[in-house]
């Protein structure tokens, strides 16, 4: 089978939900052809397949852009908003967390807001403090609102049609160092069901969660410490909010000891919680107390040095869970 | 105003229904929370009932409106049935939202009442996709955004005109000026003279009316309305007008000016309007007195059967967060 970039998976999987149903549509900055399908060109093509009435470029207006995909998913219809980066996901913070999320639960079930938000991040290429950030936890912790963040293109294409399948708003992260990461094709038609977590690797002496980039990191750790005789088990979560409790808690119960690794900072973030539930589920079970991996807590830094020792990588891994075993 | 746009009896006599209901309402709402046999946040529209008594005259049930807090007056001209809004505003398993909403998030897509947000400025850009919704239908349907003044001074404001605007979409923007934001005047908060002044700046038509004459609103009202359904684009209608009250229940509006307040209050739309209706012969005092009669029963009855009815199961609480209920 041949092998696609996430990128690819992101591109097949709308023009594939567009293909199969018409209320699908798209919207957001520079996401049309004459604006060149997106700043990297995920949404290419679309536009000019489709139409312009259906893939619409839209103002520089976050408010605007997230209150129409709202608005037009009450009006029937399943629309993909591309919210550039997910920093910028923090001006319409309203319009998702008091709208989006809240419509079904305020209006008793009477209406529901079936949209998507593709938003990008991730540090490692130098965009600082406003261009890079993982704020997962924020809306993993609003009722309301699911959170998924793939890892290779085939969930990238499956958890991407799940999303709009999917009668509940969804925002689905997309990671800007790893676009253009190789993996195997998906066959047209894929779903990753929401809530379902990938076993990427079996094991048995330490659990090792991680989602998004982080996998690729905890992949390399994971090859690290079989060469040191210590066999990890690695979890890809695929989706933060709902999360798959029951794999990691199975995984935590054969082995004894897990970590969790996200890119976002430690304090208040999903580790957090993943780490809580694990503790209240599986005290006595555990070798080692749960823990966590994140970045450091300070604004993504620019410089390349700091910028390299922000976020967790294969190394730190290895060394957490080297000392779980020591 | 043009002969073209002018009501016929029926119309006219069908949009003071409406007034009187909403004031009588009011006065209901107000006497209900006075007298403790409810406890809900209140925010009166009393003084602005001829805005979407006049505009929903031109509408559909099928159209749409996003409206907000202090919305009762929208979503009653609008017709959504007073029994569900008691049953909301009581928290009952039987109102709009099963009790869910509560007054500031009524919704009821029957009577096209879609969104009402407790968010300044956020019925906007939602009203944006909604007419995005029939742009790309075809379906004629037009939505009403219904704001306040205090809301074009936010964002989201600004973005949803100026999107509709390069849309073209069929959306109309109400703004109901009532001359106060919260406890802030309007001159302190404002700085365009005329809120339909900022229409410009979005290359729509914006105009400023008398929103307590009912022939200049419904004349505004049908131009912009007939503009969106043939596909011309959104209008922003700034509707002057006056709040009889403060800004929620039980606020004393010390900031407000006596006189002011005073000769709003003499200028009664309501009033002024049954008796023009009556001077015009449109309609004969018997008649509209057995109209008031029959609303003031129709509201008896809402809010017995809202205050009959059950409470919703606590079992709710996991209910309509997402579609599927959470293990």
């Amino acid at each position: 089978m041949r092998n696609i970039s996430i990128l690819e998976g992101i591109n097949r999987a709308l023009v594939d939900a567009m293909e199969a149903d018409e209320s699908v549509l798209i919207l957001g900055e520079d996401v049309a052809d004459p604006e060149d399908g997106g700043v990297l060109g995920v949404t290419k093509g679309l536009s000019t397949r489709f139409g312009e009435h259906r893939v619409r470029s839209t103002p520089i207006a976050e408010q605007a852009i997230v209150g129409a995909a709202i608005g037009v998913s009450l009006g029937g219809y399943k629309p993909v908003a591309e919210i550039m980066l997910m920093n910028f996901t923090t001006v319409a913070m309203d319009m998702i967390v008091n709208h989006a999320a809240k419509l079904r639960f305020m209006s008793g079930g009477q209406t529901n807001v079936p949209i998507v938000i593709r938003t990008m991040t991730g540090s490692g290429f130098a965009n600082g403090g406003q261009h890079s950030d993982y704020l997962e936890a924020w809306f993993a912790h609003t009722a309301g609102i699911k959170v998924v963040a793939p890892s290779n293109p085939s969930d990238a294409y499956g958890l991407l049609r799940s999303a709009i399948d999917d009668p509940d708003p969804v925002i689905f992260i997309e990671n800007l160092p790893t676009y253009f990461a190789k993996g195997e094709a998906p066959e047209s038609g894929h779903r990753v069901p929401i809530g379902k977590a990938n076993i990427v690797r079996e094991g048995n002496d330490v659990t090792i969660v991680a989602y998004a980039r982080m996998v690729q990191e905890a992949t390399a750790a994971v090859e690290a410490l079989a060469a040191r005789g210590v066999s990890a088990e690695l979890i890809d979560l695929r989706s933060i909010a709902p999360w798959d409790r029951e794999a990691v808690l199975a995984s935590v119960q054969k082995t004894g000891r897990a970590i969790v690794v996200h890119e976002a900072v430690t304090p208040f973030g999903t580790g957090s919680e993943i780490s809580a539930v694990i503790h209240e589920n599986l005290f006595h079970a555990l070798k080692a107390p749960v823990q966590r991996l994140g970045a450091a807590f300070c604004p993504v830094p620019f410089s390349r040095p700091l910028e390299a020792a922000f976020a967790p990588d294969a190394a730190a891994i290895e060394a957490a869970a080297a000392s779980l075993l020591a | 105003m043009t002969n073209r746009t002018k009501p016929g009896t029926t119309t006219l006599v069908g949009i003071y229904r409406r007034m009187a209901l909403i004031k009588a309402n009011d006065e209901r709402s107000r006497k209900v929370i006075m007298t403790g046999r409810l406890v809900m946040p209140y925010y009166s529209p009393r003084g602005q009932e001829v805005i979407p008594s006049a505009i929903s005259a031109n509408l559909n049930d099928s159209d749409y409106i996003c409206t907000i807090y202090r919305g009762t007056h929208d979503m009653l001209a609008k017709g959504v049935p007073l029994k569900d809004l008691w049953a909301e505003l009581a928290g009952r398993v039987t109102g709009t939202c099963k009790g869910k909403g509560g007054p500031m998030h009524i919704t009821h897509p029957k009577s096209g009442v879609m969104v009402t947000t407790g968010i300044v400025g956020s019925s906007m850009p939602i009203a944006n996709g909604l007419a995005w919704s029939s742009q790309l239908k075809g379906d004629g349907r037009v939505t009403i955004a219904y704001f306040g003044d205090g809301a074009s001074n936010i964002g989201a404001f600004h973005e949803a005109l100026n999107l509709a605007s390069v849309w073209k979409l069929p959306v109309v923007f109400v703004c109901q000026n009532n001359e106060w934001g919260e406890h802030t005047a309007y001159e302190k908060a404002t700085s365009a003279a005329r809120i339909a002044d900022r229409a410009a700046s979005y290359s729509m038509p914006g105009i400023r009316i008398d929103g307590n004459d009912v022939l200049e609103t419904y004349a505004a009202a049908h131009d912009a309305i007939g503009r969106a359904r043939a596909g011309d684009g959104p209008t922003l209608i700034e509707a002057m007008t006056f709040r009889f009250h403060g800004h929620i229940f039980g606020d004393a509006d010390a900031y407000m000016s006596p006189e002011r307040k005073a000769a709003a209050m003499a200028a009664d739309p309501v009033p002024r309007f049954r008796a023009w209706l009556i001077e015009h012969g449109h309609a004969g005092e018997a008649d509209l007195a057995a109209m008031e009669a029959e609303i003031d029963a129709e509201i008896d009855e809402a809010i017995d059967y809202a205050l009959a009815s059950d409470f919703p199961d606590i079992a709710e609480l996991s209910r309509d967060v997402f579609a599927v209920e959470a293990a």
